[in-house]
């Protein structure tokens, strides 16, 4: 762990060398967030709710997704220049250093830059807590906790399930960002309003909607079932299978030593 | 130690011809071949020993280096370094090399050079005291102090490179590998990195392996060489041995005025563009002067240079040789 704050300290050091750059991707997050936020806001200004979930709840939805995905950007984003690792052979150098693979790849960027849609994510946390209706019980507050953290995992899984995929073919990932960025797009709205098969797909293959939708239900009280809330706890077990294809990836990278 | 047995390495290569339809064919139905990349490679190498290990562009020098530095594994053969197997106890066989790989960087490119020096102090865990010390010896010797303050981006080929060979250092390793380390550098950099080469094989009995182009590196630097090439050994020895097998042939470079130069059966001449030519002689079948005073008979020579063989047409001659 020590280990890795070092690393975080020299990438830190890295970005402050390019200090215009720095402030200017942290705006333009910002303002690409932002859009989106006005994207809901005025379908709602129309609509006034969509499948029966008040603007108030659709911003809750929206802000834990934008939360679990920047922070899980800020942190594992390493595996999405994994495919860039590969190709220029930087990943020797990386099994040249006598610690984790998986460390070293974390730690081969980050994106502090991504704080400008971390912050909108935070103010609309803001907006929608005091007014989406919900009385701020303990259980309620661990929901909410559970559904960012559990989300930070699914994205984190989703990343070095890409990082895995780029083992085997360098080109064709871009399908791969339906399910990352994708799913932050359009995982604004409660998943249930894309109807039946895609929320399934959802819940079963790739568990968005155990962190969005069932816990979201439970907080903002469709339903008394309490189970509900500690449904991402499962996407955290995300983590395994997608982990189990990174080293089986590995391991074929070291046969094939391309 | 260093054991290699019977190491073999077959890499699937795709094929396809050139012609865009067959790009889209490609892209559903791919053929491959199979390139034997290693063929029964074995050797061994002692501790504190220096090899220069040569071979044309794609013989197998880089594959057998990834073996040796638990980046690939064979398909078969045992490879044995300091009593385990590379691939397979990667993290404790790599605190124990370092590698240098001429054309990539293990440097942070864009933060000053120390802040890369104090990182990888902390990957390879090295004690404070032996830093410390490891540090002076390296910046003293490789003339580093000036420059380690910069960021790496604004430094030159041969600064850098005199960095990433400290950085290889720092952690005391056992077996050095460098992979073309003097690629690009002037003539100045080149002996500076030579020398240090040289120092820190003979001072901290570091195991050095070396592969290089640079026929000058291996003379200055290797005692003993492995040739490679179509993924076969196919010469391992002294330097001096590998001199010996064709230390008597001279080359004659002369200008002369007047008729060709006739071959004899002892003096064969390789080239001769009429007053201008080349020619091979054996000098244990004829002297240098007699030769010369052979020639002079026959035409007026204006100039005159003679040459023993170099390393660079030894290694030719044994690319000829082994068909390679």
């Amino acid at each position: 762990m020590r280990l890795y704050f070092k690393y975080v300290a020299i990438i830190i050091k890295s970005q402050m060398q390019y200090k215009a750059s720095f402030f200017m991707t942290v705006a333009g997050q910002f303002l690409v967030s932002f859009s989106a936020f006005f994207g809901v806001y005025f379908m709602f200004d129309r609509f006034n709710e969509v499948e029966g979930f008040s603007f108030a709840e659709v911003l809750i939805c929206f802000s834990t997704v934008l939360l679990a995905f920047s922070l899980s950007e800020c942190f594992f984003r390493g595996f999405d220049t994994f495919p860039k690792l590969i190709r220029s052979g930087s990943l020797d150098r990386l099994l040249l250093r006598p610690r984790s693979v998986i460390l070293q790849v974390l730690t081969s960027t980050i994106e502090f830059s991504r704080v400008g849609r971390f912050l909108q994510a935070v103010i609309m946390l803001c907006i929608a807590i005091p007014t989406c209706g919900v009385t701020w019980t303990f259980a309620k507050v661990m929901t909410l906790l559970l559904m960012v953290i559990g989300g930070m995992a699914v994205y984190c899984a989703l990343f070095i399930l890409y990082a895995g995929i780029s083992f085997f073919t360098i080109e064709g990932l871009e399908f791969m960002n339906v399910f990352t960025d994708g799913t932050r797009e359009f995982g604004k709205y409660p998943l249930s309003i894309y109807g039946k098969g895609v929320l399934s797909f959802f819940t079963y293959v790739i568990p968005i909607a155990l962190f969005q939708y069932y816990p979201f239900l439970y907080l903002i009280g469709r339903t008394d079932n309490a189970w509900y809330a500690f449904l991402p706890l499962i996407g955290i077990v995300f983590i395994l299978p997608c982990y189990a294809f990174f080293a089986f990836g590995l391991s074929r990278y070291k046969s094939t030593g391309s | 130690m260093i054991e290699l047995k019977n190491i073999n390495k077959t890499f699937r290569v795709a094929k396809r011809n050139a012609g865009f339809r067959e790009a889209v064919r490609a892209l559903f139905r791919k053929e491959y071949s199979y390139v034997k990349a290693l063929d029964d490679v074995s050797f061994k190498i002692g501790d504190g020993e220096m090899v220069g290990y040569i071979g044309p562009n794609g013989a197998g020098k880089s594959s057998t280096i990834k073996i040796m530095s638990g980046i690939m594994s064979p398909d078969g053969g045992e490879c044995v370094i300091n009593g385990r197997v590379p691939w397979k106890q990667r993290k404790e066989h790599v605190r124990e090399i370092g590698v240098v790989f001429g054309q990539r960087s293990q440097l942070w490119w864009d933060v000053p050079v120390i802040d890369s020096f104090e990182l990888l102090k902390n990957v390879y865990k090295v004690p404070d005291a032996q830093y410390k010390k490891n540090y002076g010896e390296l910046v003293e010797l490789l003339d580093i102090g000036e420059i380690v303050r910069t960021p790496v981006r604004q430094l030159s080929l041969g600064q850098r490179m005199r960095c990433e060979i400290a950085a290889s250092l720092l952690h005391s390793p056992k077996i050095l590998f460098l992979d073309e380390p003097t690629i690009g550098l002037d003539a100045v950099s080149k002996i500076a990195v030579r020398e240090f080469i040289k120092t820190i094989n003979r001072e901290n009995k570091t195991t050095v392996i070396l592969t290089t182009h640079d026929m000058q590196d291996i003379e200055a630097l290797t005692e003993r060489i492995i040739l490679i090439g179509k993924g076969r050994i196919l010469l391992d020895g002294s330097l001096d041995e590998l001199k010996s097998r064709n230390s008597g042939k001279k080359t004659l470079t002369i200008s002369y005025v007047g008729e060709k130069i006739p071959s004899s059966d002892k003096l064969t001449v390789v080239k001769d563009m009429g007053g201008h030519a080349e020619i091979v002689i054996d000098s244990s079948e004829i002297s240098v002067s007699d030769a010369i005073a052979a020639v002079s008979g026959a035409v007026e020579i204006k100039d005159i240079s003679v040459e023993g063989t170099t390393v660079d047409e030894l290694v030719v001659s044994l690319y000829k040789e082994f068909r390679i």
